[in-house]
């Protein structure tokens, strides 16, 4: 369930939109910065909430990739390996979270602390190769600095 | 040189220092005049949009209904995920206000009171500098009703995307922004004419919108000499790969490649002291070019056209002597084939059969027929699909077999 505080600001949200169906992908993201992850049950709260079916619900969150249905890590680790970053080394990049955090692309580390995810391009080939923490880009990295990066997270 | 979409200012992203620049004197000079003549001044200046297709800004305006008593929509595209392409991210980062500016003489002109800005997802952080942005002109009468004391009402929203390369083609933005998978829609109807939920709807990317307020500030008739002639103004480049300087670059429509990657204003020379082999110019769809095609080739549409490539969104992709193409065209063959919504399929199909080909090279598996394989699979997604991610898909794997066949060839199991 969405707290009382996000029913609000979905309250709020709605109104952008001639219809409320609109305010799926913000309901969507509302949902996933309060719980991490969007469950079953969040999907058909929501689909309540904003009078859709389930199955659209569900449809919506399995398209878009940035919408998870399972727990990620604490630190969600993503890395680019497209084109910009390919050339500049990404593979050695991944490498190294890989074997910093003892996961594989598409892994949670059982203590919940790390996910890693490969992405597609983020916007920041000038900074290739990349990876994201979250929200927070890294640029310009080599293997030591993505170790040495890695090896501050708490 | 000067610049007019990324000004050398320090905290130009700062609604004070925006106007004490001349900020926001545009919105003020438009809304003096009859919309009719923005449109006619936007259309004159020859802008054209900055998001891959060069369509003309000002004509596409004037495809909007203008005694059509449903609302209207305008949508700023600022979904950017064409791999090689990271220009509109700096101007949320270092000129928002241009945007804002931009987006509310274009509401204006066509008597629109609602505009939506699409961002990719991944662009948290550059969500919350607009969102600030946004605000601080709300608090300044900027946005909202009755700007600036006159009858001109109109609301600006950010609405976030989620991870979807396909929602930069604006019939899947209006799809995802009214709460649906991000699939393409058939064309015919055009935008103009059925839009958001059905209404007249413009879509325009950022950067092509934070060249209006120059429009009316400079005038047309500067803007459409600026640049190359028949594609003319500021234009943001990105360059990346290997160079010694990568990163976003404003110049002028028409300078030449060979300066964006040599030129210590631009690139700065190929990392290494390496040598060039090719380049793609304009983010990862655009047709590869080899180093030795590129002298004299300069970056704007009709040079680019004439060079067998395209402009696309000024993304510059720079590859030494060193580069494994085959390792590029199979991550980018991949990138597509994840990206394809599925709706139709020779896509859907088509873009894994490619990467599944390609993977054969990559591990020296190929076998002979594989090279003229591939190409027939790309010439059956091309044309072949609603929207233009087919083509997409497509155009890097034709011209990589077009002018980089020996590097197939090299990889074949003997």
């Amino acid at each position: 369930m969405l707290n009382e505080n996000n029913l609000h600001e979905l309250d709020e949200i709605i109104k952008r939109y001639p219809e409320p169906r609109a305010a799926l992908l913000p309901a969507l993201w509302l949902a996933q910065e309060q719980e991490g992850f969007i469950s079953q049950d969040m999907m058909k709260h929501i689909a309540h909430v904003l009078h859709l079916d389930y199955a659209h619900v569900l449809g919506v969150v399995t398209f878009y990739t940035m919408f998870h249905d399972k727990p990620k890590g604490k630190y969600h680790i993503e890395v680019c390996t497209n084109i910009s970053c390919l050339l500049r080394g990404s593979k050695k990049i991944l490498d190294s979270v890989e074997q910093h955090c003892g996961i594989k692309k598409g892994e949670v580390s059982k203590d919940g602390k790390y996910s890693i995810e490969e992405v597609e391009c983020m916007g920041a080939c000038g900074g290739a190769p990349m990876i994201a923490i979250g929200e927070e880009y890294f640029e310009n990295l080599n293997p030591e600095k993505t170790e040495n990066l890695l090896s501050n997270l708490k | 040189m000067e610049k007019f979409l990324l000004p050398e200012i320090p905290n130009y992203n700062l609604i004070d220092i925006y106007e004490s620049h001349g900020g926001y004197q545009a919105l003020k000079n438009a809304i003096a005049k009859q919309p009719a003549d923005i449109i006619e001044e936007v259309k004159k200046s020859n802008l054209r949009g900055r998001g891959g297709a060069c369509f003309y800004t000002g004509l596409k305006w004037t495809f909007m209904p203008k005694d059509d008593a449903k609302p209207k929509y305008f949508c700023v595209n600022g979904d950017e995920s064409e791999p090689g392409t990271f220009k509109d991210r700096y101007l949320f980062e270092f000129n928002p206000h241009q945007v804002i500016e931009g987006i509310l003489i274009s509401c204006y002109a066509m008597g629109i009171t609602t505009a939506y800005i699409y961002i990719r997802g991944e662009y948290g952080k550059w969500i919350r500098m607009m969102q600030k942005a946004i605000d601080d002109a709300y608090a300044k009468n900027y946005i909202g009703q009755n700007i600036l004391g006159t009858n001109f009402s109109t609301n600006i929203f950010i609405h976030k995307g989620a991870g979807a390369y396909i929602c930069g083609e604006e019939s899947a933005l209006m799809n995802s922004l009214e709460g649906e998978r991000g699939y393409p829609r058939v064309k015919p109807p055009f935008p103009a004419q059925n839009g958001l939920w059905g209404n007249p709807t413009t879509i325009n990317n950022v950067e092509t919108i934070a060249n209006v307020p120059l429009i009316i500030n400079k005038g047309w008739e500067w803007f459409a000499n600026y640049g190359a002639q028949k594609h003319p103004g500021p234009i943001l480049v990105g360059i990346s790969g290997h160079v010694n300087k990568p990163g976003v670059y404003e110049i002028a429509t028409g300078v030449k490649l060979t300066d964006l990657i040599y030129d210590e204003k631009f690139g700065s020379g190929i990392l290494g002291g390496k040598k060039l082999k090719a380049v793609i110019p304009g983010g990862s769809s655009t047709m590869i070019l080899p180093a030795d095609k590129i002298e004299n080739v300069s970056m704007d549409f009709d040079s680019l056209k004439q060079a067998g490539s395209s402009i696309g969104t000024a993304g510059l992709i720079v590859m030494n002597e060193d580069t494994d193409l085959i390792e590029v065209i199979t991550r980018v063959t991949k990138f597509y084939h994840h990206e394809s919504c599925g709706q139709c399929t020779p896509c859907r199909e088509g873009t894994g059969w490619m990467e599944k080909i390609l993977n054969r090279f990559e591990k020296n598996e190929a076998r002979a027929e594989d090279i003229d394989l591939l190409l027939d699979v790309a010439n059956n997604i091309e044309g072949n699909t609603i929207c233009a991610l087919g083509d997409a898909a497509a155009w890097p794997v034709q011209s990589m077999i077009k002018r980089f066949r020996g590097e197939f060839e090299a990889k074949i199991k003997s």
